[in-house]
């Protein structure tokens, strides 16, 4: 009989679960249409996302229009009346193409998620194995420090820290970042959610290290740092996959709040965050500059969130990872006797 | 269970401190400048940023500084240096706002979390169950802004049904203080409705597999019965954990977005327009504010457990 791995059992159970295909598609998609900015901004915009085309006219269907109108109000979708030019109309006073910025902003936004994820999963594997792995005080030291961060309201958090770095940048030593970075953001959402998963994971390792196999490693001498990487990590990878699935959406959901509160990215770059705080100031004229990105990111985080909760199932049916969007999660962690 | 609740509290108390420290560092060692030239203010004399300097205790060592700042908040002394108001009262004075928007929002969330949690689990795989689980992905996948943003423009201005946002005080007209409040309720309520009912829904399908339901059903007791009494009292449980604790964080200043969008000048909405002007202080006392209720709620919820579950106050968990 062919036998089969844990992995392929996985594939296989995830290829019949038609739901999380569909929203893997869907977000496959999205990142295409954010990667394809550039080719839509010269090939068909002719123009970048922080041109600004104030006092512009454009010929819509054979008729000459403004691009933004003298009380102020921009021009809305004219579609591909323009050639392609403000397909999406134009984002307020400045006239920027609101379909180039929408394509540009997604890179953002989407780069965010990602790195931020990143941040976190590296961050929260690092010290869930350090403190199920070695338990005792740098148990205890890790643990309580999670506690503290875990503490604070994850808007508060991400709002004190984007605002206190918002003033100077940050500085460690050689590295330096700039106040208007897109790192900021990044490392923010990084940090802010590391508990969310470091917790889990240290109970995960704690439990596993009482398994026969770390036994075997340790009696053949193997080091920690072996038994670490070669005989725990490989065991968490079903888990952390499907946190860094999650992950990702949470983060986007906060890097729009945050840029929406003016503590997140900071002009001029954009995401779809800073996109809805600017046209929701002009809700009442304009409201699709509020509703565009937002759908944007109802989509992505929904592929997302679909799509982990599938591969969720496909990876360990029985598992009940659980990521929350906001502070709060709390999982009565089992502690060995 | 006494000693437990006084470990629990003191615990707390260390918490709170460890807390108070970072939010310190965050403000007074992580900005890149001057914190005296910041709170004085851009056209400050070098006599004022001097000024500040002494009264804020700059020129002091770090312990000493935070020291000052601890006794300028818990005496109620904290200025806004934009507005140069007191701290604490703007903080005081958004307080019943926030808890008429918490505790509306979380009696929603909680009802329907519940009834959509249960109905979803009884008709697993059917269509109420499908059309369910996609409404609270999509509630969970919403910016909540975002949402907020939408029902004013479609309710409030499209469709003239609901006021366009402010506070009404409950003791002046408890009739307004309603109506201004049921779109900050919804919009608070939809995201925790999308969880609760999906964590209940996977809580209550993994419960229906248990013995004890098993033996409820051989005593022949009615499959309501047996749902309503056994499975979902059961798979309750960690959904009160839940609560107690995004009901700290929502207090403490999870809502500020919905505070800020319907105008409803809460605590949240004081904390988003100190953002706006860089007003350091209020933000401080506003992240300590929020982190006291989602420490206090932590323990509340901890001391509750113990006392329903004697393993925990005498067993492995407090090593």
């Amino acid at each position: 009989m062919k036998s089969r791995s844990p992995w392929r059992i996985a594939y296989r159970r995830l290829r019949s679960n038609r739901v999380a295909l569909a929203a893997l598609g869907l977000f496959v998609a999205i990142v295409v249409f954010v990667l394809a900015a550039p080719l839509w901004a010269n090939e068909v915009a002719h123009t970048g996302p922080n041109a600004t085309h104030t006092v512009e006219k454009i010929t819509v269907d054979g008729e000459r229009r403004d691009v933004v109108s003298p009380d102020g109000t921009p021009i809305g979708p004219v579609w591909l009346g323009a050639d392609g030019r403000f397909f999406l109309g134009a984002d307020g006073r400045l006239g920027r193409d609101e379909m180039v910025r929408l394509m540009y902003g997604g890179r953002t936004s989407l780069f965010i998620g990602l790195a931020a994820a990143l941040i976190t999963t590296l961050l929260a594997v690092g010290l869930g194995l350090l403190a199920g792995y070695f338990r005792g005080w740098t148990d205890a030291v890790i643990s309580r420090l999670l506690d503290v961060i875990w503490a604070f309201p994850v808007i508060l958090l991400g709002i004190a820290l984007g605002t206190a770095l918002a003033v100077g940048g940050l500085q460690i030593g050689p590295l330096s970042i700039s106040s208007g970075s897109i790192w900021i953001p990044i490392l923010i959402i990084g940090f802010v959610y590391t508990p969310y998963m470091a917790r889990p994971i240290r109970g995960e390792v704690l439990a596993l290290r009482e398994k026969e196999f770390v036994e075997a490693a340790v009696a053949q001498g193997a080091g920690p740092l072996r038994v670490m990487f070669g005989e725990l990590l490989p065991n968490l990878w079903s888990t952390i996959i499907v946190f860094f699935t999650l992950n990702i959406a949470n983060n986007m959901l906060l890097e729009a709040a945050l840029s929406f509160l003016g503590a997140g990215v900071q002009p001029p770059n954009s995401s779809w965050g800073t996109m809805i705080s600017g046209g929701y100031e002009l809700i009442y004229s304009a409201p699709l500059l509020t509703i565009i990105p937002g759908v944007m990111i109802l989509l992505t985080v929904l592929s997302l969130n679909v799509f982990g909760d599938g591969l969720r199932d496909a990876l360990d049916p029985k598992s009940k990872v659980e990521l929350e969007a906001h502070a709060g999660t709390f999982e009565p962690e089992e502690e060995p006797v | 269970m006494a000693r437990f609740a006084v470990r629990r509290l003191a615990g707390m108390v260390l918490v709170l401190f460890a807390i108070s420290v970072i939010v310190f560092l965050i403000f007074n060692v992580i900005p890149n400048s001057d914190p005296a030239q910041r709170i004085a203010g851009k056209n400050a004399t070098p006599q004022l940023v001097a000024n500040v300097t002494e009264e804020w205790g700059f020129d002091e060592p770090l312990p000493g500084q935070y020291l000052t700042t601890m006794k300028l908040i818990f005496t109620g002394q904290l200025v806004s240096y934009s507005s140069q108001l007191n701290v604490d009262e703007q903080i005081w004075e958004g307080v019943p706002a926030t808890l008429s928007l918490c505790i509306g929002a979380a009696v929603l969330w909680m009802s329907f979390g519940i009834l959509f949690g249960y109905l979803s689990a009884v008709k697993a795989g059917r269509l109420t169950d499908r059309a369910l689980t996609v409404l609270a992905l999509v509630g969970i996948s919403m910016p909540v802004f975002w949402l907020a943003a939408i029902l004013l423009y479609y309710l409030t201005f499209k469709v003239q049904l609901f006021p366009s946002g402010g506070y009404v005080p409950l003791t002046e007209n408890p009739l307004d203080w309603a109506y201004h409040l049921v779109l900050p309720w919804i919009t608070l309520a939809v995201l925790f409705v999308g969880f609760y009912s999906r964590v209940l829904r996977s809580n209550m399908l993994d419960a229906m597999n248990e013995d004890y339901v098993r033996t409820a059903r051989a005593k022949g007791l009615g499959e309501r019965r047996v749902r309503v009494r056994h499975v979902l009292r059961n798979s309750l449980i960690p959904i009160v954990t839940l609560f107690g604790l995004d009901f700290g964080a929502v207090v403490g200043g999870g809502a500020i977005l919905v505070e800020s969008i319907f105008n409803l000048g809460g605590v949240g909405q004081y904390a988003a327009e100190s953002i706006a002007n860089l007003d350091l202080p209020p933000i401080m006392a506003v992240t300590l504010f929020g982190a006291f209720f989602v420490v206090l709620f932590n323990t509340l919820v901890d001391i509750a457990y113990a006392y329903l579950d004697p393993r925990i106050r005498l067993g492995t968990s407090a090593q």
